[in-house]
């Protein structure tokens, strides 16, 4: 893929913004849900969905599609955001997240939301699932790449290294391990709470090719995509340092907004830091 | 004197029926943790490598990846002890093969007490409650070899998740093979009184039956190889028919399919029901079936429990 230009990278910022406000409001809306981490993943969905990833909003069944598994499952809210400003569902039905009867469950459900890859939620299970998929298109003979979005609070559990493991054993360069490394979860500091670092070196001792980068650069995102199909004899790991509640100045870098609900002002500011109104009736 | 039935092993029968699969249909793929000489995955393994993986010490990991093999339309089989399938890896069972609808089917030896030696820490008794209350998962537990090779074929041809629950040890071939999802098989007829029972209690409950019917007392004798689907018009019928079931399960009678059956009985046509299973207790290590006789299976407390029910029934003095 060509590299982006600067009105590329202008417009990936301006769909990401549009990401941010809209998750907001989702989540204000439905009264529940995880803004830190959806605004902390926004930039990284951003880049995937709208540049890196073959994909067909018109066919979400397309067998060469490339696969996005969502393993911190919480940020929903982002991903069906992009997802719906992609064109792979109706913008209006955003605001029925987390109600009765939706397809936008507090968690990606792919039985009711045909264009999600993988349900998850319970933390730890989506890097196995991704390097099912990875094992699938390779038995398969098919070009299409799998992309794992992982927690960081993930990181503290077994499974993920397992998978980890698994990845790196079956030398698997058709799958991408992003990580939205936000230093925060629901109780605090990771560092604090149970230490993950040095993060990077751990997925290099695991066996990926790893790249460590600011997880708000649209430009230094897409090369490290651009690296990781490169590199064809293992999978990649990408960690990108970002910010929790990244966007909106009273959520960032708060644990307290890991899974929290803005009430009508916090709403309206947050909407307004994100450059936009809030838009939306009184919950 | 009757010749005893011969014994065949049930893990043998499922190594057997994956390599025929495996022949069939190139969709077939099948995981492993590290277990397969004893599950026997490995015959498929040696017949198909590329599409074999043993992934190791990793059984909740193995059912996520199993379950992102499934999701293009590829039949996958993952293998394990049961305690580590239904134990160490349910929430991988639950949301990443059940959740997601997952065309994978769990194919778990070393169920129950008949584990032996290892001990209690490996003979899982809970594993039957645990899979059947997954929304969307098929539940089986074969008899013998023969249904166990028919239960292979039988989850492989539906879509979505299964759990097999299999034995260790050989086991007497007690059925035809004729093993039907849904259905629970009547190995014998009988009037009086009908036992229920499943895996290798199967044999016993035959057993029982037979010295029972030599002083005259006639007892229908019901596989429940499929406990989901659930097949509760036959249990409806033998409550009606004869009045009083007695369930055998090397399970925890708390979560066990005793417990389903009485529920259905009480709800449906209440009959007296006794449950012999194993009680709210780990096991521990022993021989395989001297276990079966310390935590109360034993052929001698089942026609204990028989004729407490046929005095209930008042068939008996």
């Amino acid at each position: 893929m060509p590299r982006p230009s600067p009105e590329d990278l202008l417009a990936l910022q301006a769909t990401a913004r549009r990401v941010r406000q809209d998750a907001v409001r989702m989540i204000y809306t439905a009264g529940s849900g995880h803004p830190g981490g959806s605004l902390s993943v926004t930039d990284l969905l951003t880049a995937l969905l709208f540049r890196e990833m073959k994909l067909d909003p018109t066919r979400p069944d397309w067998p060469e599609r490339d696969r996005l598994v969502l393993s911190k499952g919480h940020a929903a809210p982002a991903l069906y955001a992009a997802l719906a400003e992609r064109g792979f569902l109706p913008r209006e039905e955003l605001l029925s997240l987390r109600q009765l009867g939706s397809r936008l469950q507090g968690h990606v459900d792919r039985n009711k939301l045909p264009c999600i890859e993988a349900s998850t939620g319970c933390l730890g299970q989506g890097v196995g699932m991704a390097v099912g998929m990875a094992l699938d298109a390779r038995l398969a003979g098919r070009a299409h790449r799998i992309y794992a979005v992982l927690g960081d609070g993930e990181c503290q559990a077994g499974p993920t290294w397992e998978a980890l493991l698994a990845g790196a054993h079956f030398r698997l360069s058709n799958l991408v391990v992003l990580l939205d490394r936000n230093f925060y979860e629901t109780d605090g500091s990771t560092e604090e709470i149970m230490g993950i670092e040095p993060i990077a070196d751990k997925f290099r001792a695991f066996g990926f090719h790893t790249l460590d980068i600011d997880g708000h650069d649209f430009s230094a995102i897409l090369a490290a995509l651009e690296e990781a199909r490169r590199t064809t004899d293992r999978p990649t790991a990408i960690v990108a340092r970002t910010v929790k509640g990244k966007g909106v100045s009273f959520m960032e870098n708060k644990s307290s907004w890991h899974g929290k609900a803005p009430n009508r002002a916090e709403a309206e500011k947050a909407l307004a830091e994100l450059g936009a109104e809030l838009g939306v009736p009184a919950r | 004197m009757k010749e005893p039935p011969r014994v065949e092993s049930l893990r043998d029968a499922y190594g057997k029926a994956l390599v025929e699969l495996g022949e069939r249909d190139a969709n077939t793929v099948v995981l492993d943790a590290d277990l397969s000489g004893s599950t026997r995955t490995a015959l498929f393994g040696q017949k198909f490598p590329t599409r074999f993986f043993n992934v190791g010490v990793m059984e909740p990991t193995m059912m996520s990846i199993a379950a992102g093999l499934s999701l293009t339309g590829r039949t996958v089989f993952a293998s394990t002890f049961a305690v580590f399938a239904a134990g160490q890896a349910y929430n991988a069972v639950r949301q990443s093969i059940c959740y997601n609808r997952a065309n994978v089917k769990i194919v778990a030896t070393h169920g129950g007490l008949l584990v032996g030696p290892d001990g209690g820490t490996h003979q899982i008794l809970e594993d039957i409650g645990l899979m059947r209350g997954l929304p969307g998962m098929t539940v089986i537990v074969p008899a013998d070899a023969p249904s166990t090779r028919a239960a292979t074929f039988a989850v492989a041809g539906i879509e979505g998740p299964a759990y097999v629950r299999l034995t260790r040890e050989n086991l007497p071939v007690v059925t035809d093979g004729t093993l039907v999802v849904g259905h629970a098989q009547e190995l014998r007829a009988g009037s009086d009184l009908t036992i229920v029972a499943l895996g290798a209690m199967v044999a016993r409950a035959l057993d029982v039956a037979e010295e029972l019917g030599r002083v005259g007392v006639s007892v229908r004798v019901l596989d429940l190889a499929s406990v989901k689907p659930f097949d509760e018009a036959a249990i409806l019928r033998a409550a009606r028919d004869t009045g009083a079931l007695l369930v055998l399960e090397e399970h925890t009678v708390l979560t066990g399919v005793g417990a389903l059956v009485a529920s259905t009985t009480a709800e449906n046509y209440p009959v007296p029901v006794r449950r012999v299973g194993v009680p709210d207790v780990f096991g521990e290590s022993g021989e395989p079936w001297a276990l079966l006789d310390h935590f109360g299976l034993s052929r001698e407390r089942v026609l204990e429990e028989a004729w407490e029910l046929l005095r209930q029934r008042g068939k008996v003095q």
